[in-house]
């Protein structure tokens, strides 16, 4: 483990403004910890607590309204929360990833295809990037006869198979879970902490909220409780650092 | 000292990452026709290789503000960059009508949502996407054949149909033949005005489809108006929000759908169906 962390997260405050309500969300509250390469975070909490808020306001989804997210990107330092549109673009497409629980496909494009694209953006061949997707959907269990079909007629689980070889066919920096397993079988469940597993060996950093957790127990270095927010070192008792 | 692109707020604040520069910038565009006044102070960045998306209710001047990144129009005040080689700081607006053609002509390819505005009705599809080349100076009756093609296969338009006349055609290839015309000179800038308003929603998907592979194969950069935000937030990597002349969003599209900071984004997320 490096002593840099990869990301530096410092007082991270959101809260939603509803303008028909004419009232204010509060999401969650001066977050702050930091990750590592290679480190597994968890994040807990009670539905409502803010752990998929808190993955889409590192994403960029959501605009934090205080905090800062210092990432330790291949071209230098960037503060997530306040970084150009165009360069959280282009994190984005070459280090960090997001994966939901939902699979947002273009209508009429192949599983295949869908799957492939991450990978044509990054300038592979369109040779090179159907043998990997192929070689992904595989692995998630998703049938061959299938890879052509449009994924808009799959079934749920299916179609979070697609989802998962799209979002970890390409080696990133940092991954950015929310509730990858729900709706997945047996099967694909166990290919992707097969998959997770290999990237954080790799030294991908990744944060996950999970229906489950049992499903990567073996996998997770610390958690965060956002109902408590006690940051709790698996291994070792007296890492714990309030936030 | 920090250059001032003429950026929305969120952009001019964020020390930048990457050194990549606009390939469009307007700055402080301003119009009225009469008593209206369609465009205020408006700024737009487009980079290279991304769809920026520009949505608002009618009469917000998206199509206004695409006219004058067409050059078809000129502002009352404001300036145009291009990042084309020998271009880059000139305001394509101070450029003579003629000019102003030659250079659209050669870099910038429209598809507009009425195919009778972009193509000639009688003459054949090939014949429609030669036409473009022509005005760029090709004469090789061979090349215009060939090229015209090139970019009709490209748009994934039929070519055994490529001498049938547009009037012959149904609108989704229609478009797709509007489409060909628009890169056969592989334009640096692809401006898209509602390209996908009033077709089957089976033909829709194509044709977006369509556009989304020559994104990621030609790297074109896009500027797409749609009122449809299920297209825009397929299509779309940023997103302009427009009312009344002005740009009151912009920012990310997934950030400007999930998480709109403007109480009229609020109130047009929330009432897409």
């Amino acid at each position: 483990m490096t002593t840099t962390p990869l990301l530096r997260v410092q007082g991270l405050t959101k809260t939603f403004r509803m303008y028909h309500l004419d009232s204010m969300l509060h999401a969650f509250e001066d977050i702050s910890f930091d990750l590592y390469q290679g480190e597994f975070l968890l994040l807990r909490g009670h539905n409502g607590a803010g752990k998929s808020t808190l993955l889409r306001t590192i994403w960029r989804s959501y605009l934090p309204v205080a905090g800062q997210v210092l990432y330790a990107s291949s071209h230098g330092e960037i503060d997530l929360a306040n970084a150009a549109d165009v360069d959280i673009a282009l994190l984005r497409r070459e280090e960090i990833g997001f994966v939901t629980q939902f699979l947002n496909a273009r209508p009429r494009v192949a599983a295949q295809d869908i799957v492939a694209e991450p990978l044509r953006l990054a300038g592979a061949t369109q040779a090179e990037a159907l043998d990997q997707a192929r070689h992904w959907l595989d692995q998630f269990g998703v049938r061959p006869e299938l890879w052509r079909a449009y994924p808009s007629t799959f079934s749920g689980g299916e179609q979070q198979k697609v989802n998962l070889a799209r979002a970890l066919i390409l080696p990133q920096k940092l991954l950015l879970l929310d509730e990858p397993t729900a709706s997945l079988d047996v099967g694909a469940r166990a290919a992707l902490v097969r998959r997770l597993a290999d990237l954080k060996a790799h030294g991908v950093a990744i944060i996950g909220v999970f229906h489950h957790p049992g499903d990567v127990a073996e996998l997770i270095d610390r958690e965060i409780n956002l109902n408590t927010r006690v940051i709790a070192d698996q291994s070792a008792e007296e890492e714990h650092v309030a936030v | 000292m920090s250059l001032d692109l003429g950026l929305p707020a969120l952009e001019r604040a964020a020390p930048r990452l990457m050194r990549t520069e606009p390939l469009l910038n307007m700055r402080d565009i301003s119009k009225s026709y009469g008593n209206v006044r369609a465009l205020r102070h408006v700024d737009a960045a487009v980079y290279p290789g991304e769809v920026m998306g520009i949505v608002g209710e009618s009469g917000s001047g998206k199509s206004t503000l695409l006219r004058m990144m067409n050059l078809e129009d000129t502002p009352d005040s404001g300036d145009y960059t291009l990042r084309l080689p020998g271009r880059e700081n000139e305001n394509l607006f101070d450029l003579t009508r003629y000019e102003r053609r030659m250079l659209c002509a050669r870099n910038i390819g429209i598809v507009y949502q009425n195919p009778h505005l972009g193509l000639l009705m009688k003459h054949s599809s090939s014949g429609n996407v030669a036409e473009r080349l022509l005005i760029a100076g090709e004469r090789s009756f061979e090349v215009l054949r060939d090229k015209a093609r090139e970019a009709l296969d490209a748009s994934e338009f039929p070519l055994d149909r490529m001498d049938a006349r547009p009037i012959e055609l149904s609108g989704g290839m229609q478009q797709r033949v509007q489409l060909a015309k628009a890169i056969a000179l592989e334009p640096a800038l692809l401006l898209l005005d509602e390209p996908t308003t009033g077709l089957d929603v089976s033909v829709q998907a194509l044709v977006l489809d369509t556009l989304k592979r020559l994104q990621r194969d030609r790297r074109i950069t896009m500027v797409l108006v749609s009122h449809d935000l299920g297209v825009i937030r397929t299509m779309a990597d940023r997103v302009m929000v427009m009312r009344h002349g002005e740009v009151v969003e912009q920012g990310l599209a997934d950030q400007v759908f999930q998480d709109p900071q403007h109480p009229y984004t609020q109130q047009l997320v929330h009432a897409k169906l």
